[in-house]
């Protein structure tokens, strides 16, 4: 166990853990954060994505104190219930979900993307999507509403 | 840390229902109802008005159900159907499901039966038009005038003058001491104004923003962590475990050996991964498994319990004077239900009660498991649904639940297990394997005389039920025995068409003893199915068997148009008779630009890229939903790729309670049952499971070009309620099969169409 101090929407908590720790777990058991979820453990699906630096990262993987300084935004430090962010209120908008567990990995990656390049072909955009996964299978919304969301702000 | 109180807290310290705290999915939480219930209440009683409404005093109406929502929708369209018949607004009712100790015991949300059980002449929907006659006349005794010179909007009566009293005045926080009136009117789809709307889903903004609650997200104070030590190969069992193994890993509360069950529990969640991980065990192995291989052959061959659908009695003379026999057999592979997240759920077991937070379909039947696990009496059990990923049916979400309510006991504090991918895919009820014979005579004009089907399904476990724990790993492993194929000859047909699996084909009249319940007109019949042991669990899987049979139907009757070079919209309607399904076909088919035409496709280029349609139809489960699917693909002739251009559903499910909630379901449907026919297969080799991850289980990401999806929903408001969450997904496969011979003359057979498959059917 070492203390580690993380610095997660804007706020810098110190937490005492095994510096091996995936972040994920960090984030979910020890800041209960509900946005980045346990899909795999294995970077195969996208659940817990989270963005470090403008980048998508999965935090099933990433040992937690490999993230050092740099500030880790969640799928909730895009926006809150109240003022979404305008990707999360494209997706409110179309309804672009059915169960929801797997919007940290769609909504951030999406956004990553339309960040780095906001005339991203469709193409592109799903590219960038190539190892997030739904298994409810909402895809076509959700294209709907990335597009929604391309179209107004990014 | 901890900013808002737990369930667990917050009951403790009221001694009184309710409702919302953490779980709370709403964006505004309201004031909630003081609820009539105590929180350890064993039964709740369907027939009293109490268990099923409160209205508290601020007008705020707490409903209670039995049907929970795993991302079907089911949490909204009930408020929407509360709101309705109490003629309140949607944000005035909150919506509690599933809950032991407080909702009433509605089984297993499974089967679409949801919409049918809460919305027909009973339950939820009966209790809430209960509630409002008997507001009503409150109101009329109140205000001193005659109940028809009254009118009711969110939740105020009032008299055309203009004297009013609201709900909370009539009745808030008192119980109504009334039983559920079978009778009480409810309201006509002409009158609504709640239902039939596409209210937005009332979770969608918690989801989009991160907030909203999952199982995985529960935090009980004290809890610490748990994980499962799985047989590494089918069968084995164990000979030593070797506690020592793990004793240096910090954090380590336990190894918990019950029988063949493992799992640890340490205080973090990454000191029980390690624990795990680490643990010697030394097992011993199990018998080996059937070559995959082979394994369609295997099935035909075991000892089967067997049942006769329908029987003319006349199949065998009929081919034998038949002008022509036509003869296909169809397989389908065992998959998985795959849930996004691999299965959660925490459980506090002390010594002399057990509470468990579960993503599991059924409350109550996991209650009676978790008591026979636990030797804990039932009443001292209470489990409470918290959503987990989307499970379309059997997933890992009651072995989970189990596997929590074990490790809890062994330590006496509150556990959160969380299984992982590998776990998840070879702790799952499978879908089951099928193998499906057909043969079909026709006349001298090329209709359909006669069908015979004859189909073998696999079977181990399933649902646990109320009395079989053992029918998921977990229950097995902790020497509880699976419910396994009971063996039978089949006795012939009698009473009513039962054809819940779809194993009866759409096209044949369904006649037992001259009554005929069938949807088509084909009077030459029999339908004979084998249940044979399976190797691994299988359980309901998003259309369980009706999907396997009606790719087999569907297909067949395509290679029976093409072999009379009939177009495959005006032969099926040729051989069907209830309206319902003969409109959903013409409607997909205008929908679709239908091009009307035998297959496959004149003119196609013999290499290279090939495009054609294809259509499949079902009456499900005989009566429970109507639709067609009409599938447009281009085959890469060269790969063997396959892509979905388009799908246009038609779709009929009896009045519609929430057009976009239909529509997400079909739109959801048909791409699961796409990814289910181009790539889903379980594999083993004569040990394992060898599908254990999503590089070795294929699914499509959201990277895969989309097809579009059109739906064509057909209101019918003076029909039940019929379901809808499992209709369009049933037709994916033989839609895309039929597409795919259209567009390149190759017959697939076998689910799934992977690449090499379509190859070696080309070739």
């Amino acid at each position: 166990m070492a203390a580690i101090s993380l610095k997660v929407n804007g706020h810098v908590h110190a937490v005492d853990v095994d510096p091996q720790t995936p972040l994920l777990y960090v984030l979910s058991d020890d800041l209960h954060l509900r946005g980045p979820k346990f899909g795999c453990g294995l970077a195969q699906c996208g659940a817990c994505t989270v963005m470090i630096q403008g980048e998508p990262v999965r935090s099933c993987v990433m040992p937690v104190s490999a993230v050092k300084e740099r500030e880790v935004i969640p799928l909730e430090g895009l926006g809150t219930p109240e003022k979404p962010h305008p990707i999360q209120q494209a997706f409110i908008d179309e309804g672009a979900a059915q169960c929801g567990f797997c919007l940290s990995g769609v909504i951030l990656s999406a956004k990553a993307v339309l960040d780095r390049n906001p005339k991203a072909s469709e193409e592109q955009i799903r590219e960038g999507l190539s190892s997030v996964l739904c298994r409810c299978f909402a895809h076509t919304r959700m294209m709907r509403a990335i597009k929604r969301y391309q179209g107004r702000h990014a | 840390m901890k900013k808002k109180i737990s369930r667990r807290d917050f009951v403790k310290a009221s001694g009184m229902l309710v409702v919302g705290f953490s779980a709370a999915p709403l964006l505004e939480p309201f004031a909630v109802a003081q609820g009539p219930f105590d929180t350890h209440r064993s039964h709740v009683d369907p027939e009293k008005l109490d268990s099923w409404l409160a209205v508290a005093a601020d007008g705020t109406v707490t409903a209670y159900t039995g049907k929970c929502d795993m991302g079907q929708g089911m949490l909204t369209v009930q408020t929407q159907l509360v709101a309705e018949e109490l003629c309140v607004s949607v944000n005035q009712v909150k919506l509690i499901q599933c809950d032991t100790s407080i909702t009433p015991d509605q089984g297993t949300t499974s089967g679409s039966q949801s919409t049918p059980t809460n919305f027909n002449t009973r339950n939820l929907a009966q209790a809430a038009a209960t509630a409002r006659e008997a507001l009503i006349g409150m109101a009329a005794q109140k205000l001193g005038v005659s109940v028809d010179q009254l009118a009711i909007e969110n939740g105020i009566v009032s008299t055309k003058n203009g004297r009013h009293v609201s709900y909370g005045e009539l009745i808030g926080g008192k119980h109504f001491e009334l039983s559920v009136n079978a009778a009480a009117k409810r309201k006509l789809p002409s009158e609504w104004k709640v239902l039939g709307k596409p209210v937005p889903s009332v979770d969608r903004v918690a989801l989009m923003t991160g907030t909203f609650e999952f199982v995985h997200n529960v935090h009980v104070p004290g809890m610490v962590h748990g994980r499962v030590v799985r047989p590494p190969e089918i069968g084995s069992t164990v000979a030593n475990v070797d506690e020592k193994s793990v004793q240096h890993i910090p954090g380590l509360i336990k190894v918990v050996v019950r029988n063949n069950f493992i799992g640890v529990v340490a205080e973090k969640q990454w000191q029980a991964v390690q624990a795990a991980r680490e643990l010697k065990v030394t097992w011993k192995p199990g018998s080996s498994l059937p070559p995959q291989k082979d394994f369609y052959d295997y099935m035909r061959k075991q000892p089967s319990r067997d049942v006769m659908l329908v029987n003319s009695r006349d199949v065998s003379d009929s081919l034998k004077s038949a002008a022509r026999v036509l003869k296909a057999t169809y397989v389908h592979p065992y998959q998985a239900h795959g849930s996004m997240g691999s299965s959660c759920a925490v459980a506090d077991v002390q010594a002399h009660s057990a509470t468990i937070w579960s993503p599991t379909q059924s409350v109550y039947p996991t209650r009676l498991g978790v008591s026979a696990l636990t030797a804990l009496p039932v009443d001292s059990v209470r489990v409470i649904f918290v959503r987990g990923s989307g499970c379309y049916g059997l997933n890992a979400a009651d072995t989970v639940s189990f596997d929590a309510a074990l490790l809890s006991q062994a330590v006496l504090r509150p556990v959160r297990v969380q299984l992982t991918r590998h776990d998840e895919f070879i702790s799952e009820n499978y879908g089951a394997a099928c193998v499906i014979d057909q043969q079909a005579g026709l006349d001298a004009d090329g209709a359909i005389g006669v069908w015979d089907c004859e189909a073998w399904a696999v079977s181990l476990g399933g649902r646990p039920g109320y009395d079989k724990p053992g029918n998921v790993i977990t229950g097995m492993l902790a020497g509880f025995d699976p419910e396994t194929v009971a063996l039978r000859k089949a006795a012939e047909p009698s009473g009513e068409l039962a054809n819940r699996n779809n194993a009866v084909p759409s096209y044949l009249a369904g006649c037992i003893d001259g009554k005929c319940g069938g949807p088509g007109s084909i009077r030459g019949e029999r339908v004979l199915t084998h249940t044979v042991p399976s190797p691994f669990f299988t359980g309901p899987l998003r259309s369980p068997l009706r999907l396997q049979n009606t790719f087999a139907h569907e297909c067949f009757m395509d290679e029976i148009c093409a072999s009379v070079k009939a177009d495959p919209v005006a032969y099926r309607l040729q051989h069907l008779k209830e309206p319902r399904i003969i409109d959903v076909v013409k409607a997909a088919a205008k929908a679709a630009n239908w091009d009307a035409r035998p297959s496959p496709k004149p003119g196609s280029p013999r290499a290279g890229a090939a495009t054609g349609r294809g259509i499949a139809c079902l009456a499900y489960e005989g009566d429970n939903g109507y639709a067609a699917l009409v599938a447009e693909v281009e085959v890469d002739q060269a790969s063997g790729q396959v892509r979905v251009r388009r799908f246009v559903v038609a779709h009929d499910c009896g009045p519609i309670s929430n057009p976009d909630g239909v529509r997400n379901q079909i739109e959801g449907g048909v791409l699961q049952g796409m990814s289910r026919a181009l790539g889903e297969e379980i594999t083993w080799n004569d040990r394992k499971i060898t599908s254990t991850d999503w590089q070795s289980y294929n699914t499509l990401s959201l990277e895969i070009q989309m097809p579009v999806i059109e739906s064509v929903l057909i209101d019918r408001p003076a029909s039940r309620a019929l379901g809808a969450g499992e209709t369009a997904i049933t037709l994916a496969a033989a839609a895309i099969g039929n597409a795919i011979f259209d567009a390149t003359g190759a017959r697939l057979r076998e689910v799934p169409f992977t690449p090499n498959r379509v190859k070696a059917a080309l070739a």
